[in-house]
């Protein structure tokens, strides 16, 4: 039984058609991994999944149910990672921490801050100031996130820019965790990231083709195997 | 209500720590005013004639200067994009900044324009009218002011474009709360203005940030 699954997507961004016919189901303990190209739509494929971009086609579903029907409940369901860091220079390491645990809807956001910053490997970084914090320590302080606001999807777009090999490597280990608790990983990543018994899922399988002869219906776009003379 | 607080307690704590936007709001105020009576004469009865007009446009564009920062580092650093991702709705956010924001530049105004009316040469009548109207208007300026600053997100130059939009919205607080205060100089009652300025205060609150929620929608897609 899939829990979160994505049928027929198509996204469009500006005026230009990123994919089409897309589609995924993920499983609790599973993790799916985006790969493509840059500009193949990983990322807007992520931001859909979070609920940031509608399709202008096709329907994300938790269990059958749309997502479009009850956002709210969807948003409670996921954690997203994006490319910026959303850490304020004036705030200390853990009062960011904290402030996005509470909006998680944590009980005590200062104990899971804490916590989750202790896991991540940086328990030092606590109360330094943001602006003092380098592009790892961010992207760590983001990544605790996941951790401080416990959510059963992660949704995270490159996780590991600016991780140092060790980070990556326990931030493996805090992925098996999490899908070995039930819980759901999509990410892409351009470096290698360990998600053993993960399904991969390749954008330009379901990038729109120029010279698409018959584009009304496009029935599983799985095999669009060998034509990758798309104009991008 | 608890996410809410949290949401109006970090923007607080943003304020105090960076300091700037507060005390450039006022400094700027004070500094309009001040230089009106270098503009048009020391006259008192000219200043006293003049006085309600000045300390309310100088309100407004006081105002105006702290908008444009209102959702646009929240935006900058994705902090927005995870504000639309939690549970707490964005309306709900755009009120919780739009109060912040208020505590933060707009109640500074109210505390500085009784010195300022003195300076002018108001009459003490009008003193009473003058700390009501603001009461009331400039929770409707950051009101208002926020559905400009979500506007403009990601404009090259939103600064003067949330000029150009949000000004000519602001003309109504700006003839009722000028107007109260010259009613209540000229021992009339200034009850009618503030009542219509209460009832634009009453309209604002949730179409502002129910417009704000819309438009902060289409920034972060």
């Amino acid at each position: 039984m899939p829990v979160f699954a994505g049928s027929e997507l198509s996204c469009l961004r500006g005026d230009r058609l990123v994919f089409t016919g897309l589609e995924f189901s993920l499983a609790p303990g599973g993790a799916l991994v985006l790969l493509g190209p840059n500009g193949s739509g990983k990322s807007s494929l992520l931001r859909v999944m979070a609920g940031l971009l509608k399709p202008i086609r096709g329907r994300l579903s938790w269990d059958g149910v749309a997502v479009a029907d009850e956002p709210e409940q969807h948003r409670a369901k996921i954690q997203y990672v994006g490319h910026l860091d959303a850490v304020k220079p004036v705030l200390t390491a853990a009062e960011n921490l904290a402030f996005w645990a509470a909006l998680g809807g944590a009980a005590d956001p200062d104990a899971n801050a804490r916590e989750a910053l202790e896991r991540l490997g940086v328990p030092h970084i606590a109360a330094v100031p943001g602006r003092y914090l380098s592009a790892g320590q961010k992207r760590r302080l983001n990544l605790a996130r996941l951790l401080a606001a416990p959510k059963p999807l992660w949704l995270l777009d490159e996780p590991t820019v600016a991780l140092d090999r060790a980070a990556i490597a326990l931030f493996e280990g805090l992925i098996a965790e999490h899908r070995a608790g039930g819980g759901m990983v999509v990410l892409s990543t351009h470096t290698d990231i360990a998600t053993p018994g993960g399904e991969e899922l390749h954008l330009d399988d379901f990038a729109p083709y120029a010279d698409d002869d018959d584009d009304g219906d496009d029935g599983d776009g799985v095999d669009g195997d060998e034509e990758r003379e798309d104009a991008a | 209500m608890n996410r809410f607080l949290r949401l109006v307690g970090r923007d607080l704590r943003l304020a105090l720590r960076q300091g700037s936007d507060a005390t450039i709001a006022v400094m700027f105020f004070v500094l309009c005013v001040v230089l009106f009576p270098f503009g048009v004469g020391p006259e008192p009865n000219i200043l006293a004639r003049i006085a309600a007009g000045v300390i309310w446009v100088a309100a407004l564009l006081a105002s105006l200067l702290s908008l444009e920062r209102l959702f646009l580092t929240d935006y900058e650093d994705g902090s927005l994009e995870l504000l639309s991702l939690s549970s707490l709705p964005l309306e709900a956010v755009v009120v919780a900044k739009t109060l912040a924001h208020w505590l933060v530049t707009g109640v500074p105004l109210i505390v500085a324009a009784p010195l300022l009316a003195v300076l002018l040469n108001m009459d003490a009548a009008g003193f009473g009218a003058l700390v009501l109207t603001l009461l009331i208007g400039t929770p409707i300026l950051s009101l208002i002011g926020a559905i400009g600053a979500a506007l403009t997100l990601g404009a090259r130059r939103g600064g003067v474009l949330l000029s150009l939009l949000i000004l000519p919205l602001y003309i109504p607080v700006l003839i009722f709360g000028a107007g109260a205060i010259d009613a209540a100089i000229n021992s009339l009652t200034p009850r009618p203005h503030l009542l219509l300025l209460a009832g634009i205060l009453a309209a604002a609150l949730p179409l502002a940030p129910w417009a704000g929620a819309a438009a902060l929608r289409q920034a972060v897609e």
